[in-house]
């Protein structure tokens, strides 16, 4: 399986992972091909998608990694599709090919503001109605920015910018320690030669 | 211009109906009373989820896969433990293994014996809905007796489960299942011949093979289409692999199929548990290493280190190596998976869940076109649908 799927065009990178799992690399200009490929070739038969979603790094210059997850039924097999994409890049949609793609895809652009190109019906699915921003992108504070409640007075529900009544804390318990080599001045000595 | 009159209404189902399982908001398009166009609205049950998983520790983000599919919890526990052991290169004690099947399957009955009659009561039944709850009252109380909770267990923890069970407990349960398969019989006296039920099951919210595999569909609603795929029997995981049992599958796809697959699966997972119950050895329940699991209480009192690996454990949490990877278990409802990206923190970089609900409420539209508005009803209650998992 690994030939083939090197063969195709487009994609760069196949690393097999330690549970009957591939992960390739591919370029995001391909997509409609390769996916037409994986899923039509006898041999590879990726007819089911599982799952789309993205991974944000906000220090890159490609910010996004977009993730696809196929699974072939026949060949008892699932794969990782992974691409880069800059922030305002856009890439072509696969609801065409994979009925599935259509949810994925919109959920993808709700919670990370990639856009897909001919997806049928961008709208946003998970969050509010007229909400703003991107929620999984990393620099989407954890607490959102507005909040509801009822309003006795208006008689119905209103929108707030947040008030905490207590500072939001992140605190970082990572340590320092571990794993740091405890070498004292003069040890070297000990198990040397001299 | 020729002007055509268009002769349809637009209907708001939900999003506070109860046969709408949850907050689902359905904008429904109708001619007379055939579905022209069904459109769920979903979301209302976001709660960012995965957001929150990656502030937390891989031990902290445990209980938040609970409150997903809140009817079956401890499968989904079970997705993200074998993600988290997988990017940490470990493998549970036997015992472990054998104790999550049984509970796994414990779940499922629960989730199933929740589905059936509510999908019952949707068309009509309002019995089995008494019936089951007293079964399942009998399980929660395994589940309690385990964990300390009903519901949200927080008991498949990475690296094995959380305690052992308690002693006597495979006499109870080896008892217990002795008798529930005389209760799943008498609820298909209820049910399966019944001609309501099937009045308004048989033919409705076909779904084909191909159709189900195109839309992401699994578990039983891939079952139900005739497509014999089982995550437990083609990728098997824990002690799947010691177990002998069958997969049920339908043969049109529509919602009776469903109906029957989920009842010959609580069957299949009464023999699953039967097994393992045989199998099961004495042994730990959880991996011996201080640096991912906690050490025992006894210990704590006595030793330094112990105490030292325990405040770490629960301020800092382990450390996962750099990856990432894709974990999938075969929930009651379908392929529930975990997408987990580690930066190698003590906390996920990213943890994407994969459930089961938001592929087959997908296929909502294309399974009510034609079909008769309260064929909704019917076809949301076969599909399994929880918002839980699906809004996240």
């Amino acid at each position: 399986m690994l030939n083939i799927l090197n063969k195709i065009n487009g994609i760069n990178n196949v690393i097999e992972n330690n549970n009957n799992l591939l992960e390739i690399e591919f370029e995001k200009n391909n997509i409609i091909k390769i996916f037409n490929e994986l899923r039509d070739n006898t041999e590879l038969n990726f007819n089911q998608l599982l799952d789309i979603t993205a991974v944000d790094y906000p220090s890159r210059e490609f910010r996004f990694d977009l993730i696809y997850i196929l699974q072939s039924l026949k060949k008892n097999k699932k794969i990782i599709l992974k691409t880069f994409i800059k922030e305002n890049e856009n890439i072509e949609s696969i609801t065409n090919i994979h009925k599935s793609a259509d949810w994925y895809e919109r959920e993808c652009y709700d919670l990370f503001g990639i856009e897909f190109i001919n997806h049928p019906d961008l709208r946003r699915i998970m969050t509010d109605y007229n909400f703003e921003g991107y929620p999984l992108r990393k620099d989407f504070p954890l607490t959102g920015h507005t909040e509801v409640r009822y309003d006795d007075l208006e008689k119905k529900v209103i929108y707030e910018p947040v008030k905490l009544t207590q500072e939001f804390r992140n605190f970082d318990s990572e340590s320092p320690w571990e794993g740091m080599e405890n070498k004292l001045f003069g040890d070297e000595k000990s198990t040397g030669e001299n | 211009m020729k002007e055509v009159e268009l002769n349809t209404t637009t209907i708001n189902f939900g999003p506070q109906h109860p046969a709408a399982h949850g907050v689902l908001r359905l904008v429904v398009e109708l001619e007379g009373e055939v579905v022209q166009r069904a459109e769920p609205h979903i979301g209302l049950l976001h709660r960012g989820t995965e957001k929150l998983i990656e502030y937390k520790t891989y031990l902290q983000a445990v209980p938040y896969f609970d409150r997903l599919d809140y009817v079956s919890p401890m499968c989904q526990e079970h997705a993200f433990a074998l993600a988290t052991e997988n990017l940490l290169g470990i493998n549970v004690p036997e015992r472990a293994k054998y104790i999550r099947v049984i509970f796994a399957e414990i779940t499922r009955i629960l989730n199933h014996l929740l589905n059936i009659p509510a999908y019952a009561a949707d068309i009509g039944a309002v019995t089995p809905f008494l019936w089951c709850f007293e079964e399942r009252e009998k399980l929660l109380e395994f589940h309690e007796a385990v964990s300390g909770a009903r519901f949200h267990a927080a008991y498949f923890r990475p690296g094995g489960v959380h305690q052992d069970m308690p002693e006597g407990m495979e006499e109870k349960l080896f008892d217990h299942f002795k008798t529930l398969p005389k209760f799943i019989d008498d609820l298909e006296s209820l049910l399966t011949n019944n001609r309501i039920l099937r009045q308004r099951s048989v033919d409705i919210g076909i779904i084909s093979k191909s159709e189900a595999i195109e839309w992401g569909c699994s578990g039983p609603v891939l079952r139900s289409a005739g497509v014999a795929w089982d995550l437990r029997r083609s990728q098997p995981y824990d002690a799947y692999n010691q177990v002998d049992f069958e997969v049920p599958v339908g043969k049109k796809g529509d919602c009776f199929d469903r109906y029957l697959v989920r009842i010959e699966e609580m069957r299949q997972s009464i023999s699953i548990i039967n097994q393992c119950l045989n199998k099961i050895k004495p042994g730990p329940i959880s991996i011996e290493d201080n640096k991912i699991t906690p050490p025992k209480r006894n210990q704590m009192k006595k030793s330094m280190e112990a105490l030292i690996h325990h405040f770490k454990l629960f301020t800092e949490g382990y450390r996962v190596p750099a990856g990432q990877v894709y974990s999938a278990v075969e929930a009651p409802k379908g392929e529930f998976g975990v997408y987990l990206v580690s930066d190698g923190s003590s906390k996920p970089y990213r943890c994407k869940i994969r459930a089961p609900g938001f592929a087959h409420l997908q296929t909502l539209d294309h399974l009510s076109k034609g079909h008769l508005m309260a064929d909704i009803a019917a076809i949301l209650g076969s599909l399994d649908i929880v918002f839980g998992e699906i809004d996240r």
